[in-house]
């Protein structure tokens, strides 16, 4: 599986505990909403990292495992995402995707998480434009499409479905709350 | 400087019901499958991530003047821990040497008692694991009983009594830890017994352990007695050794008795298991002492750290031994059963020698505790 990072920290060959220590300190140089790539030879690395990393609020995304090494993903804390109120209206909740994928309507999900998030678990058919990307890919879409715009918790969707919207999409959607919630079908990227 | 202890020194302390602190700052998944105990211990646990930016979090639940051991999944963790505290002004604080990985391994030699022709029989306590081995010398000959794979502890052992371990045995086909009854066997050039019927897929040869062919251990009658008492699995075999000692292997322990589910086989080996906890134990002397291959509570470890019991006592108070109704054993020892122990089923292959995996990951799929009874 190729997953995209922002940043890669090599731990390998260490021991614990200074696997987490180093991603602990390499954390604090991430930039909110970023991921790191943790790349690990410490079996132990795997169970500590995920602990520590959702006692600490930030976000475990998952491990990949090539030949020794374990790369771990995880995902800076971003304060925007925790802001209960979203702003865009036109919302639907995850009973009402669930049954618009099983009467196979024909509807575009955008899932505007970040790479690494999506490849570890997303909707099968759901397209993937991280929200920093979306302004660039914006031109390339079809504005007559039903898009359906999901994220994690729904605030990163709310943010790019105002983006859409303003930039002429008529049907719009933005899911609540979000991945976290959603316990139909997935994918992982291959 | 952190104070290093050593898996024996926290194993003499246990044994001796010393007051012992541990600070476990393993993650709350690992302290919650498995930890230290037994004796006068208590545990508590902070894992060590959360105290990277300070010891605030344990400052509460621990005093700065009280012994502290510090413990983590490999010595690593808690020498950092360790070296935190300090710093925070406790003054007594010590780093487990090799952390869980190391206790795991450590075996407790405990002499239960001399023999009635001068020889004598040693319990081997493994406190991570609760797994019980013996080792019964006599006239400069010893066997060895459910021999764990740390071989070299008996090799030593038996060169500090000056004997020669002549005989290895397995009372049946383990599911929860790796033998070393081979390996010490061929080690030493001594015999490896295994219940035949246990042993229908191993890959190399061994004894056979038969009822009426007794071992012999010194030129001196200790008789080494195999009892078949199918159970546990289908060639679980006892040993009453001295006419006094009953090692029962797996099929009954001090506060429970064995599951007989760890080869897939628990419907078809429950009649077996009722059989030989009703009626073949029940036949012999109410005073012979049981001797188990496992424990699974802290409290079964008894006065210098040995886990024994007399059988007619058991009688009285295990709870596996006093569901009288076949209904309601039949469940007991199929419905709800604790979940099955690490690995167990390439445990088992290794045990069989079809499997060889390399000894970093044969520590590996011991981790955890033995899991091998069913409460009452």
């Amino acid at each position: 599986m190729n997953i995209t990072a922002n940043e890669i920290l090599d731990a390998k060959g260490l021991a614990c505990p200074m696997p987490i220590v180093r991603t602990k300190k390499a954390m604090t140089d991430l930039k909110p909403g970023q991921v790191m790539e943790v790349q690990a030879t410490d079996k132990g690395s795997t169970a500590d990292l995920k602990a520590w990393v959702e006692s600490t609020g930030h976000q475990y995304l998952g491990t990949v495992e090539e030949g020794d090494v374990l790369k771990h993903y995880v995902r800076k804390a971003s304060e925007e995402e925790t802001k209960e109120e979203t702003k865009y209206e036109d919302v639907i909740d995850l009973t009402e995707l669930h049954s618009k994928i099983e009467n196979n309507e024909e509807i575009t999900i955008l899932d505007v998480r970040e790479p690494a998030e999506y490849a570890f678990g997303h909707i099968p058919g759901a397209v993937n434009i991280p929200l920093n990307e979306l302004e660039e890919s914006i031109n390339e879409m079809d504005k007559e499409k039903d898009v359906h715009v999901i994220c994690r918790t729904g605030s990163r969707s709310d943010l790019a479905s105002q983006k859409l919207a303003e930039k002429g999409f008529q049907k719009v959607k933005n899911v609540v709350p979000g991945m976290t919630e959603w316990d139909g079908p997935t994918e992982k990227n291959n | 400087m952190t104070k290093i202890l050593s898996t024996k020194d926290l194993a003499k302390k246990i044994v001796n019901h010393e007051d012992t602190l541990i600070l476990d700052v393993r993650n709350t998944d690992e302290f919650d499958n498995w930890k230290i105990e037994g004796g006068n211990v208590e545990v508590v646990n902070e894992p060590y991530f959360n105290l990277l930016d300070g010891v605030d979090a344990v400052v509460g639940k621990i005093q700065k003047s009280q012994e502290i051991i510090v413990v983590c999944a490999k010595g690593g963790s808690s020498k950092m821990i360790a070296d935190m505290l300090e710093e925070e002004g406790f003054s007594n604080v010590y780093s487990l040497e090799g952390g869980m990985k190391a206790w795991s391994e450590h075996l407790e030699p405990v002499k239960i008692s001399d023999l009635s022709d001068g020889g004598s029989i040693y319990q081997f306590v493994r406190l991570g694991k609760g797994c019980l081995s013996y080792f019964i010398e006599s006239n400069g000959e010893a066997a060895v009983v459910d021999a764990n794979r740390m071989i070299d502890v008996y090799e030593r052992f038996a060169e500090e009594k000056g004997v020669k371990i002549k005989y290895t045995i397995d009372t049946h086909l383990h599911a929860d830890h790796i033998s070393g009854g081979l390996q010490l066997a061929e080690k030493t050039g001594g015999t490896y017994y295994l219940p035949e019927k246990d042993a229908t897929e191993v890959t190399f040869d061994y004894a056979a352990l038969e009822e009426g062919n007794d071992i012999i251990v010194g030129n001196t009658a200790i008789k080494v007695q195999p009892f078949y008492s199918p159970g546990h699995t289908v060639g679980s075999t006892s040993f009453i050794v001295d006419d006094k000692y009953l090692l029962t292997g797996d099929i009954l322990f001090v506060k429970s008795i064995g599951r007989p589910d760890l080869s897939g086989k628990a419907e078809d080996w429950v009649e077996d298991l009722r059989h030989t906890l009703y009626s073949r134990y029940k036949n012999l002397s109410d005073d012979l002492i049981v001797m188990p291959a496992h424990y699974s509570f802290a409290d079964e470890l008894g006065k210098g750290g040995s886990v024994s019991a007399r059988l007619g006592d058991l009688y009285l108070r295990n709870s596996g031994l006093q569901v009288e109704n076949e209904n309601e054993f039949r469940k007991m020892v199929t419905e709800n059963l604790p979940p099955q122990p690490n690995a167990y089923e390439d445990i088992r292959k290794t045990n069989m020698g079809k499997i060889t995996p390399e000894p970093e990951d044969q520590k590996v799929m011991e981790t955890g505790p033995n899991r091998c009874a069913v409460e009452g």
